[in-house]
């Protein structure tokens, strides 16, 4: 099945090669060393803030500057700020199921003294 | 099939084939994407694989809050907050690996390789210490858990405690089971990592990363990091749960 | 080139003319030489081929099992072995076919050989982790021999705590890292297909103008990359607690058995889906091609595929209605179990609207398509009623359950992958397979399945309980029904392993194309060679273009040998 195709077809073919054209962004020594810098000063916070009685306010501040730390890995370390809408919308996806796993489960367990109707 | 070495001319998409091109790959580029996104996919994997354990840790530590936040400080902050930046540093270490293998400096990139490493080892030297420590003091589930330090502080020395009931004082149990089985499988995944570790900087000595094929750089990246976040997650779950507790 | 198939005729099937024809001396098969090179290829087509051989042992196996199961339930007394036998019957039949031959049954043999092809690709992404796949499902399936041979699990395939952890003393760890493997092993094909799918689709290989085929497999793999780890994780959980006794699932210690089971079911529903998602992609080539009509509401059914994938993960709980959980969460979930129904539902709507006005003949991938049909619909239909909060106290744990499950599973499912086996066969060997005998067995499946599991919809109705192997005298009529339609079954099923293996030596011939179907495996020789295409096609056509078709057959030059 010879076809004649052009060059630009041949090379690029929309949806073979880098079909979203995502660049090969290199991210710097400097970038990764302040991305280092805010690990290492959220850890001291998260230490600090569980000395402190905040009540029901601890583990939410602990998991929100847990998930802060993550999201910056996620977008810096890991690159995926420069990835293509692909790897994006696979990392939100892993994401959202693990949502639903947590969630729907909870669901139950939240709600069973209230079985009672 | 003999693969083209010479460069197009259209640079965006480069189409010198390194020595590892696979052949059921059109381009290099094709590859390389590919490479990436299956290891995306096997890291959702392993986020819904530790997504178990984590409810269950969300379960039980609702269901028995003293006992968890009683065992919980038993565990050594300073322990395990220098583990926590020892890892981010291993993390930092490893990005910068990336980067030199990106920019072809292969010294560079066999550095970092060996210290992320080190770091790697490091952490995984003071979970062995933590858990020798909880194996002397009877604090592994099973046979031989002691829970009188729970049910009777004072006796122990502790006075910041409250003494928990023998029922609430048993399933500081579930604690700890789950601190083993969540440190625990998040060691197993360092010391694979650590064991490919191994392996890519001695492929890393001989140059196979430092002349444009990177995607075993990048991907171990992706792995390291990803265990990395299992870790910034189990810190504060597992060490901060109440450290304020007669408040 | 033989005649045509002239106006009348009541087969597609075009042969090339038998007095000349040859298999193609350079094919997959001849490529390579030695036992090593099958047990070490990266080729897709072989792995492939690995798979359907070691499925069909364990096929067999299972099968064993069953008919055990119904030799014992031919009366109404436990007469033929111990309760604890009898309950390693049914656990070792379900965990052998469910884990060891439908979660692989399409993916892993049909969709293995075929996705490349379709897609316009050499092989699927990664080769050697396919490999590695097929390894692992091995090293599962030993693991569940070994289960077996040291003397059987009796938990029932769904383990459930705290019997399997605190209350039975049999290899209850072995089973579960047999399964814990094999679920790797799934992950990984998984994995394969959908980087595949994004990455490695051939020049105008749009996302719409994959074969549905394709499209079913996709999102028949996004659940097992999502939904497989979580079974790995909770098979750990047992084991840890069969082993070190920590507790989790105890009450007695503080533990959740419930909790074992959300985490069971999040798998173990997706799981379903797993298994009759690619049966449905093959149901839409075929019913496309023997009624030469493109699928009706292609959109429709490609969406529905992932619509199937995405709700499939929300309803897990409908297992688990009468276990504990709370009235509202019971409520919640069985409220989505409705929704789920729908995409199925849509899909046998797109189904009957494609087979309207089509030019229908019956050959016998066909007929394996209308049995899949009516029997999904009343299975899926029967699916409903469960999913109904006030039907499912009633029904939960009787004979109408299991008869729901085989009517989807075995009537639905094992027939799309029968229908694929035969529909690809003459492109996996290049031999045709005798038509008359393969109706024979196609009917002869579908009456003993009917005879088989009818009546346990009855049993269930009347109140008979599930997993025993005694009951009350009343039920014998529909039980005897019911072994004797298993005995029929039994028969279909051996007869293609009969015939089919008669087929690669004394088959015809089947040349490139003998279904006249679309779609990028049909333009290529029958066995394909190793690298599926001589030049990577350029695709300008949309799937199940059947004029298309048409006019590269007016336009085709026959060429000799």
């Amino acid at each position: 099945m010879a076809h004649q195709i052009s060059h630009d077809q041949a090379h690029d073919p929309p949806n073979v090669t880098n079909p979203e054209h995502a660049e090969h962004h290199i991210v710097t020594p400097v970038q990764y060393s302040m991305v280092f810098g805010t690990l290492l000063l959220f850890t001291g916070i998260t230490v600090w803030a569980a000395y402190v009685d905040l009540k029901v306010l601890n583990p939410i501040i602990a998991l929100a500057i847990a998930s802060f730390k993550a999201v910056v890995v996620i977008l810096f370390f890991m690159h995926v700020k420069y990835q293509s809408r692909l790897v994006k919308l696979t990392v939100a996806c892993g994401f959202f199921t693990f949502l639903v796993l947590i969630m729907m489960t909870l669901c139950d367990y939240i709600s069973r003294s209230w079985g009672l109707w | 099939m003999p693969h083209e070495t010479a460069v197009h001319e259209h640079e965006e998409h480069g189409h010198v084939f390194v020595p590892q091109h696979r052949h059921h790959f059109e381009t290099e580029e094709q590859q390389r994407e590919a490479g990436s996104f299956g290891m995306w996919l096997f890291l959702l994997t392993e986020i819904m694989f530790f997504g178990g354990l984590f409810f269950a840790y969300l379960l039980f530590r609702n269901w028995y809050y003293p006992a968890f936040a009683v065992a919980s400080n038993q565990l050594s902050v300073p322990l395990g907050g220098a583990n926590t930046a020892i890892l981010i540093t291993s993390g930092f270490f490893m990005a910068l690996g990336v980067w030199a293998a990106e920019v072809r400096k292969r010294n560079i990139l066999v550095i970092t390789l060996i210290l992320t490493t080190l770091f790697g080892v490091a952490f995984l030297g003071i979970k062995y210490v933590e858990y020798h420590e909880k194996w002397e003091k009877h604090h592994i589930p099973g046979a031989h858990f002691d829970v009188s330090e729970f049910v009777n502080p004072a006796a122990h020395g502790i006075t910041d405690e409250q003494p928990l009931s023998p029922d609430m004082a048993q399933h500081t149990q579930i604690f700890f089971f789950l601190y083993f089985a969540m440190t625990g499988m998040h060691a197993l995944h360092m010391i694979i990592g650590v064991g490919l570790l191994f392996w890519l900087t001695w492929r890393a000595y001989r140059g196979e990363f430092s002349s444009g094929y990177v995607a075993p750089i990048e991907n171990f990246g992706l792995y390291w990091h990803f265990v990395d976040i299992v870790w910034l997650f189990l810190f504060p779950l597992l060490y901060l749960i109440n450290r304020h507790p007669l408040h | 080139m033989s005649t045509a198939p002239n106006a009348i005729s009541n087969t597609i099937v075009l042969l090339p003319d038998q007095a000349t024809a040859t298999i193609p001396k350079k094919n997959y098969i001849t490529a390579e030489h030695g036992l090593l090179s099958w047990l070490l290829t990266g080729d897709h087509k072989r792995i492939a081929m690995l798979y359907l051989i070691s499925i069909t042992f364990f096929f067999f196996i299972g099968g064993a099992f069953a008919g055990m199961i119904r030799l014992e339930l031919l009366t109404p007394q436990p007469d033929l072995v111990s309760s604890d036998t009898y309950n390693k019957f049914f656990t070792m039949h379900g965990i052998i076919m469910v884990f060891l031959f439908l979660v692989p049954s399409v993916p892993a043999t049909i969709g293995n050989f075929l996705m490349p092809i379709m897609l316009g690709a050499r092989d699927l992404a990664f080769p050697k982790i396919n490999l590695l796949s097929w390894y692992l499902y091995l090293v599962g399936g030993v693991l569940t021999l070994a289960a077996l041979v040291l003397g059987g699990v009796d938990t029932g395939w769904t383990f459930t705590t705290p019997l399997s952890t605190h209350y039975l003393n049999t290899h209850v760890i072995t089973a579960a890292m047999a399964i814990f493997v094999a679920g790797f092993s799934s992950i990984f094909t998984g994995l394969n297909f959908i980087v595949t799918i994004h990455r490695m689709r051939a020049p105008g290989m749009t996302w719409f103008r994959m074969p549905l085929f394709v499209w079913s497999h996709y999102a028949a793999s996004i659940l097992m990359v999502l939904g497989t780890p979580v079974l790995a994780i909770t098979l750990v959980l047992v084991a840890l607690e069969r082993a070190f006794g920590i507790g989790v699932f105890d009450p007695t210690k503080g533990g959740d058995p419930l909790l074992f089971q959300h985490l069971f079911w999040f798998y173990s529903h997706p799981a379903v889906y797993i298994m009759i998602l690619p049966g449905m992609g093959v149901i839409s080539e075929v019913i496309s091609t023997f009624s030469r009509k493109r699928v009706f509401g292609y959109t429709a059914v490609a969406f529905s595929s992932v619509a199937i994938a995405l709700f499939g993960f929300f309803v897990w709980a409908h297992h688990m209605f009468i276990m504990g959980v709370s009235n509202y969460s019971a409520l919640v979930f069985s409220l989505l179990t409705m929704l789920v129904a729908v995409p199925s539902a849509i899909k046998i709507f797109n189904w009957a609207f494609t087979l309207h006005k089509g030019s229908i003949t019956f050959e016998t991938p066909m007929l394996y398509a209308f049995g899949f049909m009516g029997l999904f619909t009343i299975g899926g239909l029967t699916g409903v009623f469960l999913g109904s909060l006030g039907m499912d106290i009633h029904l939960t744990e009787t004979y109408f359950i299991v008869a729901h499950f085989h009517f989807v599973m075995v009537g639905g499912m094992l027939m799309a992958f029968l229908a694929g086996v035969h529909f690809w066969w003459p492109k996996m060997t290049g031999r045709m397979y005798p038509e008359s005998l393969s109706k024979l067995a196609a009917v002869t499946t579908f009456i003993g399945f009917n005879l088989t599991f009818l009546p346990q919809f009855i049993l269930g109705y009347l109140g008979m309980p599930r997993r025993y192997h005694a009951y009350p005298p009343e039920f014998q009529v529909l039980n005897v029904l019911s072994t004797a339609g298993a005995t029929v079954l039994g028969i279909g099923y051996m007869l293609p392993l009969l015939y089919l293996g008669w087929s690669l030596k004394y088959g015809e011939i089947a040349g490139n194309n003998p279904w006249q179907a679309t779609g990028l495996e049909w333009q290529i020789q029958s066995p394909p060679l190793t690298e599926n295409f001589t030049e990577i096609p350029i695709v300008d056509y949309e799937a199940y273009d059947y004029e298309w078709l048409e006019k590269k057959q007016k336009e085709q030059v026959t060429t000799v040998g």
